[in-house]
C-alpha cells in the first residue's frame, strides 16, 4: 500500500524524524492560510499524488509572497500532472502539501529497504541526493552506501557510523543524523513498511537534518496488524477495477488488451497472460483467484473482467490444487447466471475433481468453448478477439 | 532416489485440524505419505482420522519421530509456526500458508541459518517424491514415479501445468517441489539444483521461474558452474507490467530490474533450454531429455 507525502510525514513526525513545517490544502484559500501561518517566506507547494518525478511535471513550486502560493495552488490542484511514473495518462492532483523552504546545504538520498537476497533491512544512502537512484547506481555505483541491518539484533550504532561515515557527514550532524537513522528502522520495522525513503534528504546550513521528501510504501500482507494505516489509502489513486476487486481479497490488475482472463495462482496467471501475446492478442488483465478461492470469489472475480468494456473474450484456465475444479465450474456457472455474458468464453481445467467440474459446465446449458490444453486455449481466444 | 523426501518420511501437519489442513492431510494420506500426527494448539489429545493431535510440534515429534512439518498456519501466526518446528529440530519444514508479512519471514530466515532444517516455501504447494510421499496441496495423479526429471519452481500451478505436460509426455519425475512466490523464502534454486545434481536418479531438471529478484540469475550462475544434466527453463512474466506486484508479494519488476527478459538471457547464457511458451514445455523436454 502507498501513502502520499504528507501523510508520511505525518508518521515521521510521530517517530521525531525531522520534517519541515507545513500542511495539505485541498484549496488555493487554504494554502494561502497555511503560508500566513508558517509566517516567512518562501514556502514550497508540493502536489499530492503516489508518483514521484512530481519536480520536473510543474508539480513542486516556490512561492515567495501568499499572492503567489494562491496561484501555485489553483495551478497545481485539478491540474493532470504527468510524471515518468504515472504513465502517459497523469494523475489529477486533488491537494497540495505547502512547507516552509530551507536553506540547503546538502542534498542527500537515504532509503531503507527489505533486502530479499540477505533477509535483512538495508539502508541506502549516497551523497548524490536530488537525483534518480537508479541513475546514481548505474552511473556512478561508488557513490552509494549499502548497509545490511539483521531484524534480530535491530539497529547498532555501527550501523549508523557506515552510514554517517560513508557520507562524509560533518562531525557536528553525526550526532543527529544517527538519532534520525535509529528513529527511520523502528518507523521501517513498527509498521511493516517496504519502503521508505528520503529524496533529498538535506543537511541545512544551520547543520540541522531534514526530511524534505518522504516516500512509504508497507507490506500488504502485513495490513492485518495495522488497521490504523488503512486510514491512510487513498482510493482515488488505484484503478477503479483494482479497487473492485481488492474487496473481494482478488489479485487483479487492469492491463490494456482485450482477452479477459482468470486464472488460479499467480505464476500461472502471468503464463497465461504470456501465451494470450504469444497466441497474437493482449490481455485486458491479470487476474488470480487464488488458491483459497470459493465459488462466490470466482463469481466475483467474473464479474469484474465483464465490467472492463475493452474486454472481447475471456479465457478461463485453471489447474486445479487447492482450488478444485467443481468449485470453479460451480462459480462460472452461478455468474454466468447472475451476470449477463456477452462475450464469448473459452474453458480449460485440469486438476483435482475434474470430472465433476467438467460435467458441471456441460450441464448447466452454457455457451462456451473448451480447450483441451494450453496451446489451444491461447490460440482458440486469440482466432476469437481477431474475427 | 529423491531429492529431500521419500517413503521413509514421517510427516506431521501443523494446523491440521482446520478446513485445508484436514482436505489436504486426507489427500496425503491417500497418497500414501506416513502422517504420524498433527498439531493444534489446545486440540491436543483429540485425533483427526485417527492421526494423533499434540498442543506442541516438539511433544509431537518425540511422541511419534516425526521428521517432517507441513505447515497451514494462517498468515499471522505462520513465522510462529515455522520457528516452533525449527525449535523443536525437524528437519523438513514445508510452509503452504500464503501472506506471511516480508518481515516475519526475514527473522525466520536468520534463525534458520543457525539450524539444523531445511525450510521448503513458504507460499508454496510443497514437495512431493511421486510414487513415495507428497508433502503439500499439488493434484496428485498428474505426476509420474520413477523419474528421469526433476522439477523445481517459484509457481503452484504453473508447477502443476508443467509436470502436467511432463507426463502427457511419458517423463516422469523424481522429486518436485515447489520453492514459493514469497520474495524471502527458505530453499533456493541453487539447493535443489545441488541436490538433482547429485541425485543419480535424476537425469534432467525442470526450472521454472518468473519475474522480481535475482534468483533465477543466480541460478543461472550456479548451472554454469555446477550443473552437468540438461536443464530445460521457463520465465512467466513477459507481459507484466513494471512497479506493480503480481499476485506473488516477491513477483515485481522494480527499478528496471527482475524482468523476464534478463532472467531468460541469463538462463541461455547458461546453456540452459529456455522455452517460451508454456505450451510447447512438455515437447520440448521429450526433445531435450534422455529416454
Amino acid at each position: 500500500m502507498k501513502i502520499h507525502e504528507f501523510q508520511a510525514k505525518q508518521i515521521f513526525r510521530k517517530y521525531k524524524v525531522p520534517t519541515p513545517e507545513g500542511s495539505v490544502a485541498t484549496d488555493p484559500e487554504k494554502a494561502a492560510q497555511i503560508a500566513a501561518n508558517l509566517g516567512d517566506f518562501p514556502v514550497v507547494v508540493k502536489a499530492q499524488i503516489h508518483a514521484g518525478g512530481r519536480g520536473k511535471g510543474g508539480g513542486v513550486q516556490l512561492a515567495h509572497s501568499l499572492d503567489e502560493v494562491k496561484s501555485h495552488a489553483g495551478r497545481i490542484i485539478g491540474m493532470n500532472l504527468v510524471t515518468h511514473q504515472t504513465g502517459p495518462e497523469g494523475r489529477t492532483v486533488k491537494q497540495v502539501l505547502v512547507e516552509a523552504g530551507v536553506n540547503i546545504d546538502k542534498e542527500l538520498y537515504l532509503s531503507l529497504i527489505p533486502d530479499r537476497e540477505t533477509a535483512s533491512i538495508m539502508v541506502i544512502a549516497s551523497e548524490a541526493g536530488g537525483m534518480d537512484i537508479e541513475t546514481v547506481a548505474a552511473e556512478t555505483p561508488e557513490k552509494i552506501i549499502r548497509v545490511h541491518i539483521n531484524p534480530l539484533t535491530g539497529i547498532q550504532p555501527f550501523h549508523s557510523r557506515k552510514v554517517c561515515f560513508g557520507l562524509n557527514l560533518a562531525p557536528e550532524v553525526i550526532k543527529e543524523f544517527s538519532f534520525m537513522l535509529k528513529q527511520l528502522y523502528q518507523l521501517f520495522v513498527e509498521n511493516d513498511c517496504s519502503l521508505v525513503e528520503i529524496n533529498p534528504l538535506v543537511i541545512t546550513k544551520e547543520n540541522k537534518v531534514l526530511a524534505i521528501d518522504a516516500k512509504m510504501d508497507f507490506d500488504d500482507n502485513a495490513m492485518f496488524r495495522h488497521k490504523d494505516l488503512l486510514a491512510f489509502r487513498d482510493l482515488d489513486e488505484e484503478d477503479p477495477l483494482d479497487v473492485e476487486a481488492s474487496k473481494y481479497n482478488l489479485n487483479y490488475i487492469n492491463l490494456d488488451g482485450t482477452v479477459g482472463n482468470m486464472v488460479n495462482g499467480a505464476g500461472l496467471a502471468m503464463a497465461v497472460m504470456d501465451t494470450i501475446k504469444l497466441a497474437g492478442a493482449e490481455p485486458a488483465n491479470f487476474l488470480d483467484v487464488g488458491g483459497g478461492a470459493t465459488a462466490e470469489m470466482v463469481e466475483n472475480g467474473f464479474k469484474i473482467i465483464l465490467s472492463d468494456d475493452k474486454v472481447k473474450a475471456i479465457l478461463i484456465n485453471i489447474f486445479g490444487g487447492i482450488l478444485r475444479c467443481d468449485i470453479l465450474a460451480q462459480g462460472v456457472v452461478e455468474a454466468a447466471r447472475n451476470t449477463e455474458i456477452k462475450v464469448p468464453l473459452v474453458v480449460r481445467m485440469e486438476g483435482t475433481n475434474v470430472e465433476e467440474g467438467r460435467r458441471i459446465l456441460a450441464e448447466s446449458g452454457l455457451e462456451l468453448f473448451t480447450a483441451e490444453d494450453m496451446k489451444s486455449a491461447g490460440d482458440i481466444v486469440a482466432r476469437i478477439v481477431a474475427e | 532416489m529423491s531429492i529431500f523426501v521419500n517413503s521413509d518420511t514421517r510427516l506431521l501437519v501443523q494446523g491440521i485440524t482446520g478446513k485445508e489442513g484436514q482436505f489436504h492431510t486426507r489427500q496425503c494420506v491417500a497418497y500414501g505419505t506416513q502422517v504420524v500426527a498433527g498439531v493444534t494448539p489446545g486440540k491436543g489429545g483429540s485425533d483427526m482420522d485417527g492421526i494423533p493431535v499434540f498442543n506442541g510440534v516438539l511433544e509431537a515429534a518425540e511422541k511419534t519421530r516425526a521428521n517432517c512439518s507441513m505447515i497451514f498456519v494462517p498468515p499471522p501466526f505462520a513465522a510462529d509456526a515455522i520457528m516452533e518446528s525449527i525449535d523443536a529440530g525437524i528437519e523438513l519444514i514445508v510452509a503452504i500458508t500464503e501472506g506471511i508479512p516480508v518481515l516475519d519471514m526475514m527473522k525466520v530466515k536468520q534463525v534458520l541459518a543457525g539450524s539444523g532444517s531445511r525450510l521448503i516455501g513458504p507460499n508454496c504447494p510443497g514437495i512431493i517424491t511421486p510414487g513415495q510421499a507428497k508433502i503439500g496441496i499439488m493434484p496428485a495423479p498428474i505426476h509420474k514415479p520413477g523419474g528421469p526429471v526433476g522439477v523445481v519452481s517459484r509457481s503452484g500451478t504453473l508447477t502443476y501445468e508443467v509436470v502436467f505436460q511432463l507426463t502427457g509426455q511419458g517423463i516422469g519425475q523424481t522429486t518436485c517441489i515447489g520453492i514459493g512466490g514469497d520474495p524471502v523464502n527458505g530453499t533456493n534454486f541453487i539447493d535443489c539444483l545441488a541436490a538433482f545434481e547429485s541425485d543419480p536418479e535424476t537425469k534432467g531438471i525442470v526450472m521454472v521461474g518468473e519475474i522480481g529478484g535475482n534468483a533465477e540469475e543466480d541460478a543461472a550462475a550456479f548451472i554454469k558452474e555446477n550443473v552437468t544434466k540438461p536443464v530445460v527453463g521457463f520465465i512467466a512474466g513477459l507481459t507484466a507490467p513494471p512497479g506493480r506486484r503480481m499476485g506473488h508479494a516477491g513477483a515485481i519488476i522494480s527499478g528496471g530490474s527482475g524482468t523476464a527478459a534478463a532472467k531468460i538471457e541469463a538462463l541461455k547464457q547458461a546453456g540452459v533450454h529456455v522455452c517460451e511458451n508454456l505450451g510447447y514445455i512438455g515437447e520440448m523436454c521429450a526433445d531435450v531429455f534422455p529416454t
